[in-house]
């Protein structure tokens, strides 16, 4: 599909994010990311699929390119605030302290780069105060600092932590 | 309606409403439907109602077990944990990687750049070409993929989650005039699957809401 992620493990290379975590998620099972019981495991789904199939492809970089130029802005916006209006509601009945319940699971891995994403295309994100929280949540936690596209071993020099 | 039978809203030419009652139809899950008019009276899928029910707009969405469950990939997953025989997912972890991968590419990577809501966004003459651009670097990759990947099926010999999704989107190819010439396996696996009874009584021309004209 010529994208990333892709990831060789196990002998095997795996790409589409979620094919590759629900690969980890069935062979190194601790700590889960998803929940055990079957509604919750498809609300994590549900969620995941709504920023990974919903949001995101519309706004990536190859589908932009697609777009006239004075129009792109506008285009990816769209896209991300179609996608938050309706994931702020889904997460009033799904979240505690992250997006499903109170353990970090696929959903919240899904949730942070796409407000990442907002915030580069300069989406208001006021009208979204749960995504907002629970990113904020998020984003103290340690694996979601080491991993910030600011500490990475290609991040350009200017953008670097 | 009878109490307790799973309700699924639908629309008969939705490619991601195909690939559940494809599902449902495998597992022998009997349901009721609700048509969702994906145009008509501007789109049922605005209405107040719809829109409580799946906050997205968009179709499908189950009713079963007392939730409601949208993304086709996730109503999917939900009745093979809940309803496992027969299997959708193989056994082992790397043939169900491949099963998802295969399943995310067409389900996140081809289906929604063609969809309608984005078609409507794409000035008019430019959106055939828009919609065959999208399935075109799918199956350009797909047709790749299942080299390795592939037996009778998309992924060894057994009908997966792959194949649901396979099914519906070479529909949507044929539908916006795409050449599939190039892509000889996706094709094979199309037609192979097509004979199967499960993919015949779901088959847009076979639903509830198919227009007259469509009915096969």
């Amino acid at each position: 599909m010529k994208q990333v992620p892709a990831l060789k493990i196990d002998g095997i290379t795996i790409h589409q994010s979620l094919a590759i975590i629900e690969y980890l998620e069935e062979t190194r099972p601790t700590p889960r990311l998803l929940p055990q019981d079957p509604k919750k495991r498809a609300s994590v789904r549900m969620i995941s699929d709504l920023i990974a199939g919903g949001i995101q492809p519309l706004q990536n970089l190859s589908v932009l390119k697609q777009v006239e130029e004075k129009f792109q802005l506008t285009w990816a916006q769209n896209a991300i605030i179609s996608g938050f209006n309706a994931l702020e509601q889904i997460l009033q009945s799904t979240a505690g302290t992250y997006c499903v319940g109170d353990e970090v699971t696929m959903a919240d891995l899904c949730l942070v780069p796409q407000v990442a994403n907002a915030e580069r295309f300069k989406v208001d994100c006021t009208p979204y105060p749960t995504i907002s929280s629970i990113n904020k949540r998020l984003l103290v936690l340690e694996a979601f600092q080491v991993t910030h596209p600011c500490r990475q071993p290609d991040t350009p020099t200017e953008l670097r932590a | 309606m009878q109490a307790g039978k799973p309700i699924l809203y639908s629309y008969f030419r939705s490619s991601c409403s195909w690939r559940v009652r494809i599902a449902l139809a495998l597992k022998g899950i009997d349901y009721e439907t609700v048509p969702i008019n994906l145009i008509k009276d501007g789109g049922q899928q605005f209405s107040k109602d719809f829109q409580a029910l799946n906050p997205m707009k968009q179709v499908p969405a189950l009713k079963i077990d007392g939730i409601t469950i949208h993304q086709s990939l996730a109503i999917i997953e939900y009745l093979e944990e809940t309803r496992p025989t027969p299997r959708l997912l193989p056994q082992d972890p790397k043939k169900r990687a491949s099963v998802r991968m295969i399943s995310d590419l067409i389900a996140g990577g081809i289906q929604p750049l063609q969809n309608l809501s984005v078609l409507k966004q794409v000035e008019e003459k430019f959106q055939l070409t828009w919609a065959q651009n999208a399935i075109i670097s799918g199956f350009n990759a797909l047709e790749q993929i299942l080299q390795s990947t592939a037996g009778t099926y998309c992924v060894g010999d057994e009908v997966t989650m792959a194949d649901l999704c396979l099914v519906p989107q070479v529909a949507n190819a044929e539908r916006f005039k795409v050449d599939c010439t190039p892509y000889p396996t996706i094709s094979s696996i199309n037609k192979r699957l097509l004979v199967l009874e499960a993919f015949q009584v779901t088959h847009p021309c076979r639903q509830p809401d198919t227009p007259t004209e469509l009915r096969a």
